[in-house]
């Protein structure tokens, strides 16, 4: 497996649209004064007639975004995940989710992506708030092969999505671009009936790590990626709730109502079995870059591992 | 004035009464709404949907439609009587407004035809205008989008955001108007959040400013028909309108914002449409 990647996800999910925005001119880029953090230089100048441009005016891109939108235009607003998923939150309630237009968010630079930048500029609420509203899709790709599986599925899907992606490259979870990639439904990347590992976006890699160490420990792990956040795959948490003898939930997001709270919510109600769910605590966050700030919380690899190990002893789960 | 032009004012003007008669009886019947700036947008409304924009009841979704937004949702009563007077809606599900499952909630919404957008948080559908009409501009077509705003709702910082963005975009194809009535829910805008100077304020931003009476069906047509499309700048009517026009007790008294009547103000109310209607029934006569 080629682990060594040197392109951000949000790179090649902007290459890849604009080679679609060639073909179709119905496909239109917005953004905030953000063409360098969304990658969108190359998009701005080959198709100036598909880009808007809208300063630093977060509410306003939102708004614009879902006009586009009725008016027919594919519409994907590309910026910073921290401003639309806060500042223009009113904007993604009202304009695009209750309005049923079906913009696409690309929140780049999600989660702790900015890492030394601090508090302000992280998003570690969005999912939570985004899954409130009814019809919104959420969907975090964990590598540049996702990433370029998901553009083209994007551009005629009827409901709003949010996609958020993470600022720098990150280690491959797939071999290449021909995987099976469906919106809603999660893969397994390891299989086994000792604990399941969940993750979704960049922990996925990380959650893979630590599956593989477990099992080369004798503790067999399965490992889901966790693609949509919403709507969740319902059975594939069901399954892992039944045949396993725990769940572990890994999310560079709060620990209150992302993945642990998604997958919680279905677990305690059709099968209860021991949880844990890993992710950033009640707490503004560490400063740091993002990796030591996974590390900080435990949500790299050997965090991951660690905790596992701990899990399965105080839940009695290899007795 | 030609005689066309006068039938066609006094049919209007007939027709905005016969609005705003709807606007009294469904509030009243679900003791529920926002009298005052329904009122007040009244002729504004029936001028739009009667003269000015390119619609099709029948066929509510046409490519090519102008695009009418309520910016300021809560005058909603006023928009679904104008959409069912233009046959969007059938007349008698006015009825069911305020009611438990009906498809008329208390802030307009897609379920209802000819309504584009929903809304109700202010500050929101003048950047879906923006939006609509970059789009109109993108694929070179010549339809036209319609933004009402509140004057209250000028206290939102996003309306300056997409004021900016539009005459950036010099979006020629987009008509904001505010309803001016000088009232928001607490009392007389300038002492709640000084608004003025609304013109000069909105030029600076390089829209094209026309103060007009907004209650005046003829005043409001010529403003509509002198617009020129072409000139590369956005627009802005400002309507200067009475609060609760058209009933003499809640003219401009900021406790009409959402005021329900009681049955004797309801009777009182009717009485002085229906007199109004009367006199335009008899009036229209002498152009038939």
């Amino acid at each position: 497996m080629n682990k060594r990647n040197t392109i951000p996800c949000r790179k090649m999910f902007t290459d890849t649209l604009l080679e679609l925005a060639k073909q179709n001119r119905n496909i239109v880029t917005v953004t905030t004064d953000a063409r360098g953090s969304a990658t969108l230089n190359s998009f701005a100048k080959e198709l100036p007639d598909q880009f808007v441009e809208l300063g630093i005016q977060e509410q306003n891109a939102i708004g614009v975004a879902a006009g586009l939108a009725s008016a027919g235009k594919k519409t994907f607003v590309c910026g910073p995940a921290c401003f639309y998923t806060a500042r223009a939150l009113e904007q993604v309630k009202v304009d695009i989710a209750y309005s049923a237009n079906p913009v696409k968010i690309l929140g780049v630079s999600g989660g702790v992506s900015y890492g030394a930048l601090g508090y302000t500029h992280h998003s570690l609420h969005d999912i939570a708030v985004l899954r409130t509203f009814p019809g919104m899709h959420i969907v975090l790709p964990c590598d540049i092969y996702q990433t370029k599986k998901l553009v083209p599925e994007l551009v005629d899907f009827s409901n709003p999505v949010y996609i958020r992606l993470g600022r720098n490259p990150v280690p491959n979870v797939y071999d290449d671009e021909n995987i099976k990639f469906q919106i809603g439904k999660a893969n397994i990347l390891l299989d086994g009936n000792d604990i399941a590992l969940i993750g979704t976006g960049e922990t996925v890699y990380h959650c893979l790590q630590a599956g593989k160490n477990l099992q080369s420990h004798g503790i067999m792990a399965r490992v889901i990626d966790m693609h949509t956040l919403k709507p969740i795959d319902r059975k594939i948490v069901e399954k892992a709730a039944r045949e396993t003898k725990g769940i572990i939930t890994v999310e560079e997001h709060s620990i209150f109502g992302g993945l642990g709270g998604a997958v919680a919510e279905i677990v305690t109600q059709v099968h209860p079995v021991p949880m844990r769910i890993l992710g950033i605590p009640d707490e503004f966050v560490v400063h740091g870059t993002p990796l030591e700030v996974f590390k900080h919380y435990g949500i790299e690899s050997k965090g991951i591992f660690e905790v596992a190990l701990n899990f399965i002893n105080s839940n009695g789960i290899l007795k | 004035m030609l005689k066309a032009k006068r039938r066609k004012i006094s049919e209007l003007q007939l027709q905005a009464e016969k609005i705003r008669k709807r606007v009294v009886e469904i509030i009243f019947s679900s003791k529920s709404g926002h009298i005052g700036g329904s009122l007040s947008s009244v002729e504004i409304e029936t001028v739009l949907y009667f003269h000015v924009m390119n619609i099709d009841p029948a066929n509510p979704n046409k490519e090519t439609r102008d695009r009418f937004i309520l910016s300021k949702g809560h005058s909603v009563e006023a928009l679904y009587s104008v959409l069912a007077a233009r046959g969007f809606i059938d007349d008698g599900i006015l009825n069911t407004y305020g009611q438990y499952k009906s498809i008329l909630e208390g802030h307009p919404t897609k379920k209802v035809s000819g309504v584009e957008h929903n809304s109700g948080a202010l500050g929101h559908g003048l950047s879906v205008g923006v939006g609509i009409a970059i789009a109109s501009k993108m694929d070179k077509k010549t339809f036209r989008t319609y933004v009402l705003m509140g004057d209250g709702e000028q206290g939102e910082g996003s309306v300056y955001e997409a004021a900016i963005s539009a005459s950036h975009y010099q979006l020629d194809n987009l008509v904001a108007v505010i309803d001016r009535n000088e009232l928001q829910i607490s009392g007389m805008t300038e002492e709640v959040m000084s608004l003025e100077p609304m013109r000069e304020r909105w030029e600076a931003f390089g829209w094209e400013v026309f103060n007009v009476d907004g209650n005046d069906i003829t005043v409001l047509m010529d403003v509509f028909d002198k617009l020129d499309y072409n000139n590369k700048k956005p627009k802005l009517i400002i309507a200067f309108t009475t609060k609760g026009c058209g009933i003499s007790f809640m003219e401009k008294v900021a406790s009409w914002h959402h005021g329900v009547v009681n049955e004797e103000q309801y009777k009182e109310a009717i009485k002085e449409i229906n007199e109004r209607i009367r006199n335009l029934i008899e009036r229209n006569k002498e152009y038939e």
